[in-house]
């Protein structure tokens, strides 16, 4: 697979590492969490066949946390933001 | 050249001025530059070259490339042997040397051939079967059926050969250099692509090798020339003979397989012998052609039954003669052709039979032209004959036609139809569909960006393939932008469209005579076989093809699946196109794994790391281990000292007076920004906003689910600025998460993380002299506990060198850890040496540290396995109360309160000299058996020096409350048994007086 890094262009996924589904967010006050929520949070995944956002590290590239929105039945993807929400400035 | 009984003396794509030796089963044979192997044995009349898998019939070879079920041969001898090669592919070199397989003692005289006696043993699912008896009889049976069963050797030394990984891109990538793939290359290459065309062949020009046709008014092979010619002089065009595509992934990617020196017996010194490309193309042309099959009569298997194309080009491209007189055996017009070449290249043929009631009247001319009978509506029902066929019984389809005849021959050519090479086509998730017109399957809607083009798409014609290609070349380029003229499109000379087949799969009864009929020549499958897999019940195509081996040889059945697949489609009264196929998978062919590893063997598997003082280290005789990807120092054995000794004497030195060991290997973040702190306190369980500037500070690191992920010092440098160890092991790890948590989790903190353990060297000094040793180093620096107190850190320069210095102890020492530099390491570390030297200074290994650090009762990878939490280390007083960090939420889930926990503790001999056995089980009694229960187990183990007695520490149920308690210590491997007394689990200096000094 060729995976578009929004900082690096498109690369091999041999230069990536896999992060999981990027849709399970850490609760913003675990505290306040039920036990089946964390547990949920902590185990629970639900891995769609199709429509699927998935968080990539770049280890052998920029370093950076990628969101990736790949089919996972097709391995289409159709694209890929920093999973920080970062804008990214192109003529900066 | 010598005798070679069957070549021609003209014609053919052989270089008669370059004779060759080979043996082959020990005998002495010649042939010529630009043989294969099998064309090689055709022309000296080798007919037997081997035996089959199952049944050790005698086999022959059957076909001319990558599609040959039966001549498989172990290629060469040692280090450089090669299992199942396929004797049509490999080409010819002086000296070759191959011997048949699956022959057992000899190919002549062959002791399996017994089971072909006893094939009424032998039925489909015959594996499973067995695996069904009792396990006794298997085992009884199990050395004679892998003996008999072998498919070659393995070569048993390393490889001698290195292999290169490519990488390309390009916009259109062509697999196939005959007339429709070199037409596609063409126009690609000539509208401005970027063109890489693979051929599997040593030549390019596929079927018009050796044949008589022309295209744009030249003879085919000057056609192939000018073309390729043309085509390397284009700046973009990459040309690769020899190179298999065997692979279709995701995104476009192909993988190809290049064997740049397949005619010679070695490649030459410091080149490759294979060299696997990664291609990621834009757009793919298929252009691989189509298979000949054959069709199923009795006795089919027999030495001498030859697919007709393939007979064919043994006479066009070698000039050898498979055979003397020949009968041809056809369901379609293509045999004609491949008769009249036969007869033209001095092959007597006696007849073709064709299943088909009515000829068409230029093909019925063409045989009378040659004197060759044409027997209309009839089909071959078996072929006579034993070590090779020596007639054809023949007879007639409507049963009225008169009785069965019998043709004296000893080749006989088979022509059950063709099918297109769907194979890439498939594994890029394209769906093959099958054309009844000509009863194969053709490519079917694509999935990914390639087209099938010329008989790879069932177009067989060569003015069609030369147009299709062309067209799909010019169109491809087109997509990706090149639209540079193209010129016209080769022309060849127009054919009459051919008569339509007629698909036949098997000739005779369901249940007629009991000579096989063979469906996959490669692993002996039965037309029986595949109706007794119905009749017990298979429907699933897949299901029948694992349950008979159906296609699951080293060819993947491309001569035999189609007909296999026809049998249970007309055992079931289903239809082909509702039938399917079995998934084709890569690899198209058999790879070599040493391709596949490229330069990736023996020590290049993975990085190796060596820290900034490696030299010094082997250069003080260091006895060195892997520590993951790290060198480190065992210890510094002196002559006549065991490592053990060693060990113990550098643990005894830094107890008694000062040791130095290289901790290069620690990792190392930097942390700058104005929530590093806020950060730490999340990432860590403890406090961090408290942590003064020049003090560090231990800190222990969760995971989510609440378990113990890692451990290391932190420091703080400035108002903003820290600096984080982590264990050796952990590091990557670490980092990666921590990015994770800044990026991901918490974006909105102000932070950024440096790895930098690359950037310094550095060196633990411990031991009671190590304050005397640092004040001879750094005389400029004030060392008293006021200014560098224990958990103290500062910043210095000696000599010009920046120094990093904090007050850290790993060992209970008083100690230092110095990180200068790394290029400046190794001139630190010598001068600790020349300053330590009238304090006895001696440096130490990652044994000794060991050793100090279970005496001190410290943590390491053993404990911190991912199982254990921070109250089972005995570190729960460092969780703080407040606030959010990783893992928290984890800590109350009822799992990790739990009393029974196994907790740390240590552990002592009863007797008190007994060593503790290393990986032992800590129970209450013996186990008995198999039965029994683990309380826990020993995780370190050392014999302390300062103690004098044998130490370990333990996770045990439980444990804090059992301190005092007697239990076992035992290992049902070493088979030893101890008595142990669990302890606290600091062994040395509980209080710590020693490290504050
Ligand atoms: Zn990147």
């Amino acid at each position: 697979m060729i995976i578009p890094c929004p900082w690096c262009g498109e690369r091999p996924h041999t230069e990536f590492a896999y992060g999981g589904d990027a849709t399970i967010r850490r609760p913003a006050e675990p505290a306040a969490a039920s036990d089946a929520e964390w547990f949920d949070y902590l185990y629970i995944r639900p891995n769609p066949a199709g429509a699927h956002r998935e968080l990539w590290h770049h280890a052998f590239g920029c370093g950076q946390w990628i969101e990736v929105r790949r089919d996972t039945l097709t391995h289409r993807i159709e694209g890929a933001t920093p999973a920080s929400g970062a804008e990214i400035d192109r003529d900066g | 050249m010598a005798d070679q009984p069957f070549r021609n003396p003209n014609g053919g794509a052989i270089d008669r001025g370059q004779p060759l030796c080979f043996t082959f089963n020990n005998r002495s044979y010649w042939g010529y530059r630009g043989d294969t192997l099998a064309s090689a044995l055709v022309a000296n009349g080798v007919r037997l070259v081997g035996r089959s898998f199952k049944y050790h019939r005698p086999r022959g070879i059957f076909g001319i490339g990558a599609e040959e079920p039966n001549a498989l041969v172990q290629l060469g001898q040692g280090a450089r042997t090669e299992p199942n090669t396929r004797a049509t592919q490999i080409e010819l070199y002086d000296g070759l040397s191959a011997a048949s397989q699956n022959c057992w003692p000899s190919v002549g005289f062959d002791l399996g051939a017994v089971s072909g006696r006893l094939s009424a043993f032998l039925p489909a699912g015959f594996y499973y079967k067995t695996f069904m008896w009792p396990p006794h009889r298997w085992m009884a049976y199990e050395w004679f059926i892998r003996r008999a069963a072998g498919m070659g050797r393995a070569p048993v030394e390393a490889d001698p050969d290195r292999y290169e990984h490519f990488n390309a891109h390009c916009d259109v990538l062509v697999i196939g250099g005959g007339p429709a793939g070199l037409a596609a290359a063409l126009a690609a290459g000539r509208a401005g692509a970027r063109v890489i065309l693979a051929e599997d062949a040593p030549a390019f020009g596929g079927m018009l090798r050796g044949e008589a046709t022309t295209i744009d008014g030249s003879p085919a092979d000057r056609w192939t020339e000018a073309v390729t010619t043309e085509l390397r002089a284009l700046p973009d065009v990459v040309l690769l003979r020899r190179t298999v595509a065997f692979g279709y992934y995701d995104h476009n990617q192909v993988g190809l397989v290049e064997r740049p020196y397949a005619d010679l017996a070695a490649p030459p010194p410091h080149a490759p012998r294979q060299r696997l490309w990664h291609v990621r193309a834009r757009r793919v042309v298929l252009a691989t052609g189509a298979n000949e099959r054959s069709m199923a009569f009795g006795n089919n298997d027999r030495p001498g039954v030859m697919l007709a194309s393939a007979a064919r080009a043994y006479v066009n491209r070698y000039a050898a003669r498979p055979g003397k007189r020949a009968v041809v055996f056809t369901n379609n017009d293509s045999a004609y052709a491949a008769a009249a070449t036969l007869s033209a290249g001095g092959v007597e043929v006696a007849a073709v039979v064709d299943v088909r009631p009515q000829v068409e009247p230029r093909l019925l001319e063409t045989l009378r032209s040659r004197n060759i009978e044409s027997i209309a509506g009839h089909a071959v029902l078996r072929a006579e004959g034993t070590r090779g066929v020596s007639s054809a019984t023949v007879v007639a389809l409507d049963g009225r036609s008169g009785p069965a005849r019998r043709l004296d021959c000893d080749l006989l050519c088979v022509s059950g139809g063709w099918n297109p090479t769907v194979h890439l086509h498939a594994q890029a998730r394209g769906r093959p569909a099958y054309d009844a017109g000509i009863a194969s399957f053709v490519p079917g809607a694509s999935f990914q960006v390639e087209q099938s083009v010329g008989a790879a798409k069932g177009t067989f014609a060569l003015a069609a393939c030369l147009a299709e290609g062309f067209a799909a070349g010019a169109r491809a380029a087109a997509q990706c932008g090149h639209a540079n003229p193209v010129g016209p499109t080769p022309l060849a000379e127009a054919e009459p469209p051919p008569a339509a087949i007629q698909a036949t799969w098997r000739v005779g009864a369901r249940h007629g005579r009991r000579e096989k009929r063979f469906v996959d020549l490669q692993n002996d499958v039965l037309d029986a076989d595949i109706e007794l897999a119905v009749s017990e019940g298979y429907r699933s195509i897949e299901h029948v093809k694992r349950y008979t081996t159906l296609g699951m040889g080293t060819d993947q059945g491309k001569t035999s699946n189609a007909v296999g697949f026809a049998l249970v489609a007309e055992a079931l009264g289903a239809d082909m196109a509702g039938l399917g196929t079995t998934t084709f998978r890569p690899p198209y062919v058999p790879v070599a794994l040493g391709a596949l590893a490229g330069s990736e063997g023996g020590h290049h598997v993975a990085p190796v790391r060596r820290t900034p003082l490696h030299d010094w280290h082997l250069g003080a005789g260091a006895v060195m281990a892997a520590s993951g990807q790290w060198m480190r120092p065992q210890a510094y054995p002196r002559p006549g000292e065991t490592l053990e000794q060693a060990a113990r004497r550098e643990a005894e030195t830094v107890r008694r007076a000062v040791g130095i060991v290289d901790v290069s290997t620690l990792g190392k973040i930097e942390i700058h920004g104005r929530d590093a702190a806020a950060f730490l306190e999340r990432v860590y369980t403890n406090r961090w906003t408290n942590l003064p500037a020049g003090r560090c500070r231990y800190g222990l690191m969760l995971r989510e689910d609440g378990m113990v992920f890692d451990d290391g010092t932190t420091t703080r440098f400035g108002e903003h600025q820290y600096f984080m160890t982590t264990t050796t092991a952990q590091y990557t790890a670490v980092h990666r998460k921590l990015e994770y948590y800044r990026q991901v989790v918490w974006p909105g903190l102000d932070l950024w993380l440096v790895p930098a353990v690359d950037a310094w060297a550095s060196i633990a000094v411990a031991g009671p002299r190590s304050r005397a040793v640092l004040a001879q180093m750094l005389p400029r620096a004030d060392l008293s506990d006021a200014a560098l107190p224990f958990m103290g850190a500062m910043v210095g320069e000696v000599g010009g060198v920046p120094y990093r210095l904090f007050r850290i102890s790993f060992s209970g020492e008083l100690a230092y850890e110095l990180a200068v530099p790394a290029d400046r390491g190794a001139a630190v570390w010598q001068a600790l040496l020349d300053a330590g030297a009238p304090f006895g200074i001696a440096p130490y290994g990652v044994d000794a540290l060991n050793i100090l650090r279970i005496e001190k009762g410290h943590v390491t990878g053993a404990e911190l396995n991912g199982r254990t939490t921070a109250d089972d280390l005995g570190f729960a007083r460092m969780l703080r109360r407040d606030g959010d960090f990783i893992g928290r939420r984890s800590l109350s889930r009822p799992g990790l309160t739990d009393p029974d926990r196994r907790q740390l503790v240590g552990l002592v001999p009863a007797d008190g000299v007994t060593p503790l056995p290393r990986g032992a089980q800590i129970v209450t009694e013996p186990p008995r058996g198999e039965q029994g229960s683990s309380l826990g187990e020993l995780t370190s183990a050392c014999i302390s020096p300062h103690l004098g007695k044998p130490i370990g520490l333990a996770l045990v149920s439980g444990g804090r409350a059992r301190l005092g308690q007697q239990l076992l210590a035992v290992s049902p491997v070493l088979g030893r048994q101890v008595a142990v007394t669990l302890t606290s689990p600091h062994f040395f200096d509980p209080e710590g007086a020693r490290l504050r000094g």
